[in-house]
């Protein structure tokens, strides 16, 4: 269960040079959150940074159950839809009765919605790990998600609840009905939210976490309850998943059923994993490239989720530590110097796979137009070049450029295994070790 | 009322003998393999797509026959090329494959056979009112449906209790490592396992697609289903596996045809009161709350006995 979350730094080392580089992340992280909005203006561009920002807070909320207690759940969305749910009635609420409680405050409801929800279910779905945890968390996940189409009067069955943001009272002259505005208030607690959760990975609970992850048994010798520990550490991911919830429910001002169900439990997992879990910033990363990928992908073609699930099935093949732990691989060989020796092999690699992908796409195109359109005739536009659908050579192109990419891929990327093999020998030899 | 409870045993041990033909193979691969494999209820829908596209090709009879095939067949290589590889990284990752599996599946049958559902008929051959019961007419195909899932029970019963290859599985299912090390091909039972589950989910597939819907989301639906028979009957045991399917096919079927409410029988309650989640859980009848309770019973179990009905083993 544990061979793949287990590869998180080490925490004693704290070397003067890794200090430099831990408030450089940090730093970029922040000073990226607050100025990327002023450089790109546009109304779509704040759009998309604020869902990356919710998506971000609820993916690093789920690393706290999968990287750091090692528990793999597919209904983690039901704390942040419940987040979600009481924020609106929360914001209703307030609305309604005119109490003085400003927006920026409403995410602690959803929060501590979260938390109370976690606190309720935690118990009973965290005293066993791995499979067990997961089949659970499914079966919560899909009771509380049938429960809100029957309880209609609250969770407002199929439509939802709707909330006004700006109904509420101003707070330094800002309503937040611009869409700027919201953006900040998330990257608000989007920096709260990523310290606070960066804080208790570092707390002797955060450690005991880590430790019922990799060694549960060792950890009940120890004296500590494994249940007790992971009880907490779910509490604390529903408080978070809660809050992403709220913010959610502020930004598109409507909670519904999709947000407690099953796709959004996927997607956060999907989120996690392509950033990494081995790495605090993995979630953080994987959400910007999911929430991409769900925007740009769904405009370019229509089976985009076929792409997404080949993604993840791909990263979880051939890079089970994510996409942070693919580029933090590179870290010895940079500080080494010998980085230059695998970019020959990476760029001659590069080609067939880049063919390869090609030809895989064209396939997966030339069968959805096949299967919808029925015909099959007329052209599809790969990267601007036309392809006739009608004519075999279409068919041959695709078949060649799939198996023989898929051939030769195979045969360069042995040559990247070879070449990465000889610069991490110098690496070690110069004394930087992985 | 007779009448209504003989309907409903029929259909609820159908559906539960159906839940069975899916959770054995299951079952068998997790304790096996250690995998849960998430894909198991993509296996099932496959194998009714397949079969509804064979049945317009050749006819119903070579479709039951070939599509389990071709699915086992792809079930094998999901094993030989997927799961062997990922093996190394660990059971998260392994699990994690057969979860981007039943996506990309899903994704794949949506893209080739859409979202509306498929006209799968029932074999004109079967398509007869087997007999007529207080003026039901029961038809004969669902007693064919029936007739071939208690077929194959008996028939991997005789494999798993009879033959030196049950006696593998029966020994890997309690002992994987001292199979093992006895020298059995260990790759190869899982990849037979593997297609063999796989093959069983698909004739489930075949037969259930003409009388249930054959539609892009079934597999998304019976799956979290598929999943609390095996925690009801208890990770990795059989018989519990067994029991359970039928428990949960006989809950649901009876549940769906009951239409009583808190409402009915206590009467409604004071209209004063307005709309509130009193009034919801009032009114709400058992019949729509029939998808949640195997997941009630789930949640139930866990916290009455949480190794399932017959699980004897920690996971």
């Amino acid at each position: 269960m544990t061979d793949l979350t287990s590869r998180a730094p080490s925490p004693t080392d704290s070397a003067p040079a890794r200090n430099v580089g831990f408030y450089a992340a940090w730093g970029i992280f922040i000073v990226a959150v607050l100025v990327l909005p002023l450089i790109f203006r546009s109304g779509g561009s704040h759009t998309t940074f604020s869902l990356i920002g919710i998506a971000a807070i609820f993916a690093l909320s789920y690393n706290i159950l999968l990287g750091q207690t090692g528990l793999l759940s597919f209904g983690h969305a039901v704390y942040y839809g419940l987040g979600g749910f009481l924020a609106v009635h929360g914001m209703n609420a307030i609305a309604a009765h005119g109490l003085p409680v400003p927006l920026p405050f409403v995410p602690l409801i959803g929060g501590f919605a979260g938390l109370v929800f976690a606190i309720i279910i935690g118990w009973v779905s965290t005293q066993r790990a791995g499979t067990v945890f997961a089949m659970i968390s499914l079966g919560i996940g899909e009771l509380v998600a049938s429960s809100s189409l029957i309880l209609r009067s609250f969770f407002g069955g199929e439509a939802g609840i709707t909330t006004n943001r700006t109904d509420l009272p101003a707070l330094f002259g800002w309503n937040f009905g611009p869409q700027i505005q919201v953006y900040y208030l998330i990257g608000f607690w989007l920096i709260i939210s990523a310290i606070a959760m960066y804080a208790l990975t570092r707390t002797p609970l955060g450690r005991m976490c880590n430790a019922v992850r990799d060694n549960p048994e060792r950890v009940q010798f120890i004296g500590y309850d494994p249940h007790v520990v992971r009880y907490l550490s779910f509490c604390f991911a529903g408080f978070f998943a809660g809050i992403a919830g709220a913010l959610a429910a502020i930004n598109f001002e409507i909670a519904n059923a999709a947000y407690l169900g099953a796709v959004q439990s996927g997607v956060v997992l999907f989120a996690t994993f392509i950033g990494g879990v081995g790495y605090f910033f993995g979630p953080v990363l994987g959400a910007v490239v999911v929430t991409m990928l769900q925007l740009e992908l769904s405009d370019v073609t229509s089976v985009w989720q076929l792409y997404f699930g080949i993604i993840f099935i791909g990263i979880v093949m051939f890079a089970p530590g994510g996409l942070t732990s693919l580029l933090m691989m590179h870290r010895p060989l940079l500080r080494a110097g010998t980085l230059p020796m695998v970019l020959p092999a990476y760029l001659i690699a590069l080609v067939p796979t880049l063919l390869f992908a090609c030809g895989v796409i064209l396939a997966i195109e030339i069968l959805a137009v096949y299967s919808q359109g029925g015909s099959g005739s007329g052209t599809i536009h790969l990267f601007r070049i036309p392809f006739d659908l009608a004519s075999p050579m279409t068919w041959l192109i695709a078949a060649v450029l799939t198996i023989g990419g898929f051939y030769v891929a195979r045969m360069t990327w042995r040559g990247v295994t070879d070449a990465w093999d000889r610069a991490m020998t110098v690496a070690r030899e110069r004394g930087y070790h992985a | 009322m007779l009448e209504l409870i003989v309907i409903s045993t029929l259909n609820g041990v159908l559906f539960g003998m159906l839940l069975f033909l899916l959770s054995s193979g299951l079952t068998v691969i997790f304790s096996m393999m250690g995998v849960l494999n998430f894909a198991h209820a993509s296996f099932y829908m496959l194998g009714a797509f397949f079969g509804y596209q064979l049945t317009r090709w050749i006819g119903f009879w070579p479709a039951l026959v070939l599509a389990p095939l071709l699915v086992g067949a792809i079930g094998m290589a999901v094993e030989r090329y997927g799961l062997r590889q990922t093996h190394k990284h660990g059971h998260v990752a392994e699990l994690l494959l057969t979860f981007g599996l039943a996506f990309a599946i899903e994704q794949v049958v949506q893209m080739i056979w859409g979202k509306l559902p498929m006209d799968y008929r029932v074999p004109a051959l079967l398509d007869f009112p087997a007999f007529t019961i207080f003026s039901t007419n029961y038809p004969a195909y669902k007693m064919f449906m029936l007739l071939v899932s208690v077929v194959i029970f008996i028939a991997l019963l005789i494999v798993l209790k009879r033959t030196r290859v049950g006696l593998i599985v029966q020994a890997a299912l309690t002992h994987p490592n001292m199979v093992a090390h006895l020298g059995h091909n260990v790759g190869r039972v899982f990849m037979m396992v593997f297609g063999v589950g796989t093959a069983l989910a698909a004739i489930a597939g075949v037969i259930a697609g003409p009388a249930l819907v054959t539609q892009a989301d079934m597999a998304a639906l019976l799956g979290p289903i598929l999943f609390v028979v095996i925690v009801v009957g208890g990770l990795g045991s059989l018989p519990g596996a067994f029991f359970a399917s039928l428990l949960i096919g006989l809950v649901q079927t009876f549940a769906v045809s009951v239409n009583g409410s808190l409402a009915s029988l206590f009467g409604p309650l004071d209209p004063s009161i307005g709309p509130s989640l009193l009034t919801d859980v009032w009114n709400v009848t058992i019949a729509q709350i029939a998808p949640i309770l195997p997941y009630v019973l789930l949640v139930l179990m866990l916290i009455v006995r949480p190794m399932g009905l017959m699980g004897t083993r920690e996971t």
